[in-house]
């Protein structure tokens, strides 16, 4: 089964601990519509559709609100340290979260706890807190974009915010920079590095590259990383090996964003539909 | 992993990287940081008053610790105070700029601008914000809903309501576009 962490943007959301249901593709968590338009709910829309595709059961969803202050984040932190050692799941995503390594520390002590334990993926926020804590190899997936790849490259960085003058944030040094994260111990031990060629790497360097279809619009569009990053978790939670979900969740992202034609104005939900075919070609495509 | 392991890794494995996510808040006088102490606290913030370390010493001789991702809302509850800091600066590199880099596309209809993890893409015509993207701190959701769909004019400056470092690397998205979009 695939649990995933994150917030969405609502201070005044509690705690939820629930498992994700799809209504007439509204996305509901404890009795609450969320909508996927970015950012976690993407995420979860995305990983939805995949497990309902590959029959797999829903994904369970640890979310809160948080504006960005870090009260909510803090408050599932505290939840989680509770809950996961008695849980059990194969695969355990971390998403849009306030980046403290005290607390990401903990979490992943305690999910280190659980039974299995389960493979951890990381995106966003939370992977900025593991590649700060020193511990980014406990992961199983990092999924960056290139901007955040150069931080994770970047030994003294401690967030993309903070770049200097021999990173620069250019996609045609992608490979130097991926064998600089690993050097320095800041990646996980599979990257799906998001850009105009969705990059698949480990250790030992670049596994696979997929750039086709380019549907340049998707470059604007907010929560295309959710929903690569959503699919891959899924596809995890199935059984793939961490390289193999990931290739195949980037070539998917780009058959949904086809089928779906945007325009750099278009939201995500309006991809999420097209995410069934685009596996089932991806799947049927891809060695 | 075990539980243990992960300890024992922290022991002899990779680096611990203490305070990472820690900056440092740098003031012209030593009253200045006694009040930003307080205010500060009185927010009910976690900070600490120290030593500088040796490349920002400039003749103060405190610096006051506080949570780096919330940056934007820490300078903004100073600016409010009357004691915005000299500088701010990561604890771990002291010396690190800001992100003063950025990358823009034009999709003819649409201009897009990216500032370090963040991307602002407006519709030229209108000057609409129709997207954001990037980012990974809890308030890049919460500022997208509100400048989406607003013009350039209309929509709040990520500044106003954003609070971490994504919402700061946007602002720099967003001052870029408005001068791009002005010229």
């Amino acid at each position: 089964m695939l649990v995933v962490v994150g917030t969405v943007p609502d201070p005044a959301v509690p705690v939820l601990d629930a498992p994700v249901e799809t209504t007439r593709g509204d996305l509901v968590v404890d009795g609450r519509a969320l909508p996927p338009d970015r950012g976690t709910p993407a995420l979860l829309a995305a990983a939805a559709a995949t497990c309902a595709f590959l029959g797999l059961p829903a994904p369970h969803a640890l979310l809160v609100g948080d504006e960005g202050l870090g009260h909510g984040s803090r408050e599932l932190y505290r939840h989680l340290t509770e809950v996961l050692p008695g849980r059990a799941c194969s695969v355990l995503a971390f998403h849009y979260l306030q980046p403290d390594v005290d607390w990401h520390n903990r979490v992943l002590m305690a999910a280190q706890a659980m039974a299995g334990p389960p493979e951890l993926i990381a995106d966003a926020g939370f992977m900025y807190a593991a590649k700060m804590s020193g511990f980014a190899g406990e992961y199983a997936l990092f999924t960056p974009d290139a901007g955040e790849l150069a931080f994770l490259a970047d030994e003294a960085a401690p967030h993309p915010f903070y770049t200097r003058g021999f990173i620069l944030q250019d996609e045609n040094r992608v490979p130097e920079l991926i064998e600089r994260a690993y050097r320095n111990e800041n990646a996980a031990r599979c990257l799906l590095v998001k850009g105009r060629i969705d990059r698949i790497a480990d250790r030992t360097g670049v596994l696979a590259e997929v750039a086709a279809p380019s549907v340049e619009a998707m470059e604007a569009m907010g929560g295309t990383g959710d929903t690569v990053t959503g699919m891959a978790c899924a596809l995890m939670a199935s059984g793939l090996p961490a390289p193999r979900a990931a290739h195949l969740a980037a070539q998917a992202n780009r058959y949904a964003g086809e089928a779906a034609a945007p325009t750099p104005a278009s939201q995500i939900g309006e991809l999420v539909p097209h995410i069934p075919q685009a596996l089932e070609r991806a799947m049927r495509e891809l060695p | 992993m075990a539980l243990g392991n992960l300890f024992k890794r922290k022991a002899s494995g990779p680096r611990a990287k203490p305070r990472a996510d820690r900056g440092l808040l740098v003031f012209e006088h030593t009253s200045e940081v006694i009040r930003a102490e307080k205010v500060l606290k009185a927010s009910g913030r976690e900070i600490r008053v120290m030593g500088p370390p040796p490349e920002i010493q400039k003749g103060c001789d405190l610096v006051v610790e506080f949570p780096l991702m919330e940056k934007l809302d820490i300078l903004r509850t100073l600016d409010e105070a009357g004691i915005p800091p000299m500088e701010s600066v990561p604890v771990t590199g002291p010396l690190l700029d800001p992100v003063n880099l950025f990358q823009v596309k034009d999709f003819g209809d649409h201009l897009m601008v990216r500032a370090a993890n963040m991307k602002l893409t407006v519709e030229k015509k209108t000057r609409t914000i129709v997207n954001v993207s990037g980012g990974g701190c809890p308030d890049v959701p919460y500022i997208a809903a509100r400048l989406i769909g607003r013009t350039l004019d209309e929509a709040p400056a990520p500044r106003e309501i954003g609070h971490t470092l994504c919402g700061y690397a946007l602002e720099l998205a967003y001052e870029e576009m408005l001068r791009l979009c002005s010229s």
